[in-house]
């Protein structure tokens, strides 16, 4: 099962390539990973998704604790977060498509960042799901680049749980 | 006052209490030399490989105690010492390594002697620097002795270019040091401690596997008290060997799979395995799906990866061994009350039945070829009242050495456990020779193995560091050709060695002592002589060749399915082979 690990790290030479090692080492998945400074400097925050069964999460989440460069760990399955991608698609625009290419990225609130007479490059942020379907609509087009940046969560704040009712209602 | 780097390490040192330190010079570290030259507070060993640095470390931060340090060059003095450093990774040996780098200016600049020491060390070390900066050199060492004793212990390298030992600073060490992001648990949660309690003095059929970690915390003394409070049977793996009285009448031995017969019988039918300070490691779980059927598993470990990492556990405590089992033994005290002894009656008869059935065993014969456990047994008959530190390479050896050397106490006992180095056993032993120059070092060898790190013997008679090798040679990787025998037909793929140097003369060629017992009749004497030699000796004793190691479980074999003797097939096949042939007397051997 897939799940999303949010980890803080001391923000220091090698720090990426420890958690890297880790994964490659003890034959860990990583489908992404995306890393920045966190608001203090010194530290970073990577969010790395990843999958296996309950065992393997459950080691690469105390493995990750385990090394001395890792400061917090959060599992964020283990509660409800919220999550986002973005993706940079340079699709390649004949005359006859150029409107088509325009419509879908406005169903799909993305941009246009950068435009010659062949290409558009679009931006979109959204779920995978979201990125999925906008890559789908525009490959007949024809895609000529795609970047993305895999995921970033965090997870949601939690509401007093004495108010249920008010939860539910925020969760709709 | 300002200091160089090379004199700020010095310090470092003389503050951490290091007085011993294994090394070998090389371009980007000759200002630490010519700084450890010009002092008297720390002696140099200067060894012939820095593998052999490595391991003396390891030796000496086994049999004290504390952080084993070495010092090597850049590049291949950097990659020669990976060994040792992932050997003190597998084994949790406190370690700090110093490696020399090419200037911070060349760093990435495939320098002369260059290597990417971090790149390189990532993955076998516990953790590893790269001082950038002489003003962080001093702070840095603190950490670096501070991460390798604390917690699960482990090996940690600092990378100092050759510019930052040679630029200088004002010297401020550290008292004392925290780390956010790292922060052992040594208290063990005292819910789970409780619940712990209760299964162990609920069990009819219950045992204690101990490990390395009771070794590293110093809890031997807590182990024997609950042992024997609980009544309960303790079974030992290779790394926890000496971590409870071998001879005590609790002790099972070591179990796994070269284990005594009623250890591993005592762990398939527990009803409550009580792990403290060990990891579950393939050579102890075997078939993992049919590990322990019947048990319910309390796991005491310093380190929560090694919890329900390869089996289920059903009260997992993090914590130091020495302090949980202080909090057992307090809650048991309050609770246990005489009947454990007659609750646990049924199984302990029936574990006594299980060592009268499958002792270990081997046939001796007066005039036959020797047999190597008998070698092991004579050795520790004979020097079981000096309280020998005992060390060992990896192979058939180690395997005899463990189940018949029986150790009374901890720090005695170096081995390569994890990551099975060939090669480990003479230079540990020397470690530990140098930590406690009076004592009775031994080191059982093989005649494969000690040819990996021969070169130390130079060292060792330099240092007057008299170590005594008892190489059990039989001119095979033994273990390899068991295998062999057992799993591949018999046909002997580059484990033959068909023959070795002459032992003896390469001892005195080293100008240290050669002796060599060649009858069972001789053993006795040559090994009385060695131990009163006040300098390195070999004593090669030329062995049955075809012996092997039982009882056994094959690799992802069922604990309690051993093979406990040579099948038909393979005695017959080996019939007459003991004896001396031609071909054997043609080499220097049975001379």
């Amino acid at each position: 099962m897939e799940h999303i690990i949010s980890v803080t790290v001391e923000n220091k030479f090698g720090s990426l390539s420890r958690i890297a090692g880790l994964f490659s080492g003890r034959g860990f998945n990583i489908e992404s990973l995306s890393v920045a400074p966190t608001l203090d400097p010194s530290m970073s925050q990577m969010t790395i998704v990843t999958s296996g069964d309950e065992r393997i999460i459950e080691q690469i989440v105390k493995q990750l604790n385990k090394l001395i460069d890792v400061i917090k760990v959060v599992d964020l399955n283990e509660s409800d977060f919220v999550s986002r991608e973005t993706a940079l698609i340079k699709v390649h625009t004949r005359p006859e498509d150029r409107a088509e290419a325009l419509r879908i990225a406005d169903i799909f609130r993305a941009n246009v960042i950068d435009s010659t007479p062949a290409t558009y490059t679009i931006e979109v942020t959204g779920d995978p799901r979201k990125i999925g379907a906008i890559i789908n609509l525009l490959q007949p087009l024809g895609i000529k680049e795609l970047t993305r940046t895999g995921r970033v969560a965090v997870a949601r704040e939690l509401i007093r749980s004495t108010d249920v009712q008010a939860k539910k209602i925020a969760r709709e | 006052m300002k200091l160089t780097g090379a004199e700020i390490l010095i310090e470092c040192l003389k503050r951490e209490g290091v007085k011993t330190i294994f090394a070998l010079p090389g371009g980007v570290v000759l200002k630490i030399f010519d700084m450890l030259h010009q002092q008297k507070d720390i002696e140099v060993v200067l060894t012939r490989h820095e593998q052999g640095a490595g391991h003396m470390a390891e030796g000496y931060a086994k049999a004290t105690g504390k952080a084993g340090v070495c010092l090597v060059t850049s590049g291949p003095g950097m990659t020669n010492v990976i060994t040792a450093l992932a050997d003190a990774y597998m084994d949790s040996v406190p370690l700090v390594c110093f490696s020399g780098q090419v200037p911070t200016s060349l760093i990435g600049n495939d320098a002369f002697q260059e290597a990417d020491n971090m790149g390189l060390s990532r993955p076998c070390t516990k953790y590893n620097f790269l001082v950038k900066d002489v003003k962080d050199l001093a702070v840095t060492i603190k950490e670096a002795f501070y991460i390798a004793t604390t917690g699960r212990p482990g090996p940690v390298l600092v990378d100092i270019p050759k510019d930052v030992s040679m630029d200088k600073a004002e010297f401020v060490y550290p008292n004392s040091i925290a780390i956010r992001s790292y922060n052992p648990v040594y208290e063990g949660n005292k819910w789970q401690i409780k619940q712990a309690a209760e299964a162990m003095t609920k069990a009819k059929k219950p045992v204690l596997y101990v490990g390395g970690g009771v070794v590293f915390s110093g809890a031997s003394q807590e182990l024997l008290e609950l042992a024997e409070l609980t009544h309960m049977p303790v079974d030992m793996t290779l790394m926890g060997l000496g971590a409870f009285p071998g001879e005590h009448p609790q002790s099972m031995g070591m179990l796994g799979m070269h284990g005594t017969y009623w250890a591993n019988m005592v762990m398939h039918y527990s009803d409550l395995v009580v792990a403290i300070g060990a990891r579950f490691d393939d050579r102890v779980t075997g078939k993992v799906s049919e590990f322990c059927p019947h048990a319910k598993v309390i796991h005491i470990d310093i380190d929560p990866t090694s919890i329900r990492k390869n089996v289920n556990v059903d009260i997992p405590i993090v914590g130091d061994c020495k302090m949980v089992l202080r909090e057992l033994i307090q809650i048991l005290r309050a609770t246990v009350n005489g009947d454990q002894r007659e609750l646990r009656k049924p199984w302990w008869n029936q574990i006594r039945e299980w060592q009268q059935a499958n002792p270990l065993a081997y046939q001796q014969e007066a005039d036959g070829p020797i047999k190597p456990q008998h070698v092991i047994q004579r050795l520790y008959e004979l020097t079981k009242d000096r309280d020998p530190i005992v060390s060992t390479d990896v192979g058939q050896h180690q395997m005899w050495a463990a189940q018949y050397f029986k150790l009374a106490k901890p720090n005695r006992w170096l081995t390569s456990g994890g990551l099975g180095t060939m090669g480990f056993g003479f230079p540990a032993a020397m470690g530990a020779q140098a930590a406690f120059p009076g004592r009775l070092v031994l080191c059982i060898a093989g005649d494969g193995s000690i040819q990996m790190n021969m070169q130390e013997m130079a060292t060792a008679v330099v240092h007057k560091l008299p170590v005594k090798i008892i190489i059990l040679n039989n001119r095979f990787h033994g273990m390899v050709r068991q295998w062999q025998d057992l799993f591949y037909e018999g046909r002997y793929a580059s484990s033959d060695l068909e023959t070795t140097p002459d032992f003896v003369k390469l001892a005195e060629a080293y100008g240290a002592v050669g002796l060599r017992a060649s009858k069972p009749s001789e053993i006795d004497a040559v090994l009385k002589e060695a131990i009163a030699v006040n300098k390195p000796v070999i004593v090669d004793v030329p062995t049955y060749r075809y012996e092997n190691v039982y009882p056994m479980i094959p690799a992802g074999g069922c604990n309690h399915e051993m093979i406990l003797e040579d099948p038909p097939a393979l005695r017959n096949k080996q019939s007459g082979v003991g004896q001396v042939t031609p071909k054997d007397s043609d080499t220097i051997l049975t001379a």
